[in-house]
């Protein structure tokens, strides 16, 4: 009898197991690490950069994008698939700040800059000198207490040159110009007040004359802004808020939003309960491109605060959606909400490559916005149609894009709301994708993005709006999406929208790409591996481990010897990185909005610390 | 209306003039503004040129510290003034972690009490114009008892919180870190 049960109980074990594998999917089994190929580099017609928007490479590095159609696309070809395993180290430099360093250094003939998190020094390194000396040091000595109200790590993004300045922002709401030559402050303007739980993280964007700048506190209760400079004097131009009435949101007789989900007067104001619009979040501290051929800026919009979705019935214009607006007036051209009425924290704030492609037997001038909530969205730059919008990764917070209408489709089973905990939700409140930029090659047609893969639990409350502290309202717990990998690193064919290779991370992705005309891709991990892959099938070809996790955007240059070189800052921490950088306590699964226990393993994995790499072939 | 109720009418009239020409200085509420009462705690350091100063605890700490249905009140507070945003259920995040054994400013009651009352540079609001006296020593016996430091019959069997952090009930107790002297 005892053989029978345990031969019942064994065939029983073996069904269960077939059944299991079956389960499985079909794809190709992923190892962490290395590409799964899913098809070919497209031949023929492909996309190309915006062609005013993306100059000749002059060998610089001058703002984070590398051009205003931020392609983070280098034209140096030196280095190769088939040599650049002969990279090696040329030259470090400890940036002396120990919090995530999300910046990426900049080139102007001959010297290097770099911008720190907190406190936000600014170096200027000699590459004419053995060693890169420095050749100053500016101390902006940002307010200390600024760093009580910034939500996700004191980082800063980047800071950008143009006509013998460079300009960037502090932590406690300022904007500065410095002589790019001695090193002496030309100008600063205070924008953010941090009292209202306003810092300042973001790139700013130079562009026609005048600097833009976005505010950041979508977790604070502030109301977001984007506010452009003269470049010359610091002074105020224009300032446009993304909530509340359209004269406060610049929006007049030029504004045409392709949808009609998007039209109508003062809906910044309509779409909330009475007076929430003044504290409703939708912040502007990603990225912003520009298209100097109709003098239209595009930008991303932050949250709606506060997380929890019942405290602000109706869509909350004009959060979590994209602005094209007049460089000159500030006057919005149209907006397009991809999340109203965000339920997850997916703000819109990632990067928006600009580029002309083939479409429907037409070239189309579009842009490509591979967004937090996990579509990649092509939409048509002059009007904002979506023309597609595929997913990238797994998503089940949503069910897919409308392209008739314009509007997300929801998923009911995973609306959040107060005094509920609603399970496994994906993506995550960091998204498919978080602020790190994806590159854009023209050569390949191809964009490559570094991302995550994470879902989560989220249960909403009642949050207390105080001003100078936290306006969140939300318990959040993340953790690694379907295949367990958290991170990935794909290649993305944005015409056919599908995966032409991927790389599954097991942490996720939170570092930017760059891609060359030499066909190599770089990109960086949270364990510090800096990585060379290439560009047409994902195949790893050289990697360097770094002495902390790797945040920060890569770039190359020509140096003032006429070689290529690639450069990275490694310094682990961010919002994916905080339970190192704020040496939190991992034991709490709801540490840094929940997105400690997904990253329990990171002390073991990185420690801390800014420093300077930067590479060149040996000789 | 009749004329007792009028008369009533000019009496309270009468008795709220009274009131309000009383001195309302001398009004004590429950729990007062602090104003200028904490700080309470001493210094978290350790070094005393010259020698060791004795170190003496504020009395109050005793009436609060390890006090169940301050705990408890002290909890309400956390969620509720927003402290939950930056130092989560204690691993941290905007703030530091307060679940850990370490302690930048001193991790006894007063201490904290004073860390909460007078805020600290690196980016911790002063609390005082916000909350009473009460609310700050409460608010401290609550945080002091994250890190697991008081005794387990006097903390909360379950969390406030819908996610499921783990009950104090159930973490090891461990002593703080730092300048705890008072404790030695």
């Amino acid at each position: 009898m005892r053989r029978v049960v345990d031969a019942f109980l064994v065939t029983l074990l073996c069904t269960a197991t077939a059944a299991l594998t079956g389960c499985s999917r079909s794809e190709p089994r992923q190892q962490l690490g290395s590409a799964t190929v899913y098809g070919t580099v497209p031949a023929g017609d492909h996309a190309v950069a915006a062609p005013a928007a993306s100059p000749a490479d002059d060998g610089n590095w001058v703002m984070p994008g590398k051009d205003y159609a931020a392609t983070r696309f280098s034209a140096l070809n030196q280095v190769t698939p088939a040599n650049v395993s002969k990279l090696a180290l040329s030259f470090t430099f400890s940036t002396a700040t120990s919090h995530g360093y999300e910046a990426p250094p900049l080139v102007v003939n001959g010297t290097m800059y770099l911008i720190t998190p907190f406190p936000n020094y600014l170096y200027a390194l000699d590459l004419t000198k053995p060693g890169a000396p420095t050749k100053w040091v500016f101390k902006p000595k940002p307010l200390a207490a600024s760093q009580g109200v910034a939500c996700c790590d004191t980082v800063n993004r980047g800071a950008v040159y143009d006509a013998g300045k460079i300009f960037f922002n502090t932590l406690d709401g300022q904007t500065i110009a410095v002589d790019a030559n001695s090193g002496q402050q030309v100008w600063r303007t205070q924008l953010g007040d941090i009292q209202k739980g306003e810092t300042i993280t973001m790139a700013p964007l130079v562009a026609g004359g005048k600097v833009l700048v976005g505010n950041s506190g979508g977790e604070m209760g502030v109301r977001g802004w984007i506010a452009a400079l003269d470049e010359g004097s610091g002074k105020l131009a224009w300032r446009a808020f993304n909530t509340g009435p359209d004269k406060d949101v610049l929006i007049g007789p030029r504004f045409k939003p392709f949808y009609p989900m998007d039209q109508g007067k003062d809906l910044g104001v309509r779409t909330w309960p009475p007076e929430a619009w003044k504290i409703g979040g939708g912040t502007v501290w990603g990225w912003l491109s520009y298209d100097p051929e109709t003098k239209l800026v595009y930008y991303g919009v932050g949250n709606p605060g506060p997380w929890n979705p019942d405290q602000r019935p109706g869509d909350n214009k004009w959060t979590t959606g994209v602005f094209a607006r007049d460089i000159d007036t500030g006057q919005a051209a149209w907006f397009y909400q991809t999340t109203p009425h965000d339920l997850f924290d997916h703000d819109d704030i990632n990067e928006i490559i600009l580029a002309d492609i083939p479409w429907n037997g037409q070239r189309r001038p579009v842009l490509f916005r591979p967004a937090r909530a996990g579509f990649f969205y092509v939409q048509d730059r002059r009007t904002g149609q979506v023309l597609s919008a595929a997913p990238f990764g797994y998503v089940n917070g949503y069910k897919g894009v409308d392209l008739k209408t314009g509007m997300i489709i929801p998923n009911p089973e995973k609306a959040t709301h107060a005094g509920r905990v609603v399970r496994d939700i994906c993506p995550a409140s960091p998204g498919m994708k978080d602020w790190n930029p994806s590159a854009f090659s023209p050569l390949t047609g191809l964009v490559y993005i570094p991302h995550n893969n994470l879902c989560m639990d989220y249960g909403a409350m009642q949050a207390n709006y105080i001003s100078g502290t936290p306006y969140v309202g939300a318990d959040v717990k993340m953790y690694a999406g379907p295949g367990g990998n958290r991170g990935a690193f794909t290649a993305w064919d944005p015409i056919h929208q599908k995966k032409v290779w991927e790389i599954p991370e097991d942490l996720p992705v939170w570092s930017p790409a760059l891609v060359t005309a030499g066909g190599v891709v770089f990109y960086g991990t949270m364990d510090g591996w800096f990585k060379a892959v290439d560009a047409r099938t994902g195949k790893q070809l050289w990697r360097f481990k770094a002495g902390s996790g790797i945040i920060g955007q890569p770039i190359s240059y020509r140096g003032p010897d006429g070689r290529q070189y690639v450069a990275v800052v490694a310094g682990v921490g961010g919002w994916a990185g905080a339970i190192v950088s704020a040496q939190m306590d991992p034991r709490d699964p709801t540490g840094a909005l929940g997105f400690a226990n997904a990253m329990k393993d990171l002390p073991q994995k990185s420690t801390a610390g800014g420093i300077l790499y930067v590479f060149t072939l040996a000789r | 209306m009749s004329s007792p109720w009028r008369v009533s009418l000019v009496a309270i009239g009468l008795a709220a003039l009274a009131l309000a020409g009383c001195n309302r200085e001398e009004r004590h509420s429950r729990s007062k503004p602090i104003g200028e009462t904490v700080p309470a705690g001493t210094s978290p350091d350790t070094i005393w040129p010259g020698g060791t100063v004795a170190q003496t605890a504020d009395p109050r700490a005793r009436l609060y510290d390890n006090n169940a249905p301050a705990i408890a009140a002290g909890q309400q507070l956390y969620t509720q003034m927003n402290c939950v945003g930056c130092h989560s259920h204690g691993g941290g995040g905007m703030g530091p972690a307060l679940m850990d054994d370490q302690w930048r400013y001193g991790g006894r009651i007063d201490q904290i009490a004073t860390t909460i009352a007078e805020g600290r540079p690196n980016g911790m609001p002063s609390w005082r114009s916000k909350l009473t006296e009460d609310q700050i020593w409460k608010l401290a016996a609550y945080v002091r008892s994250l890190s697991g430091q008081p005794s387990k019959d006097a903390v909360a069997s379950r969390a406030e919180s819908m996610s499921s952090t783990t009950p104090q009930t159930l973490t090891p107790r461990e002593p703080a870190h730092t300048s705890d002297t008072a404790a030695q």
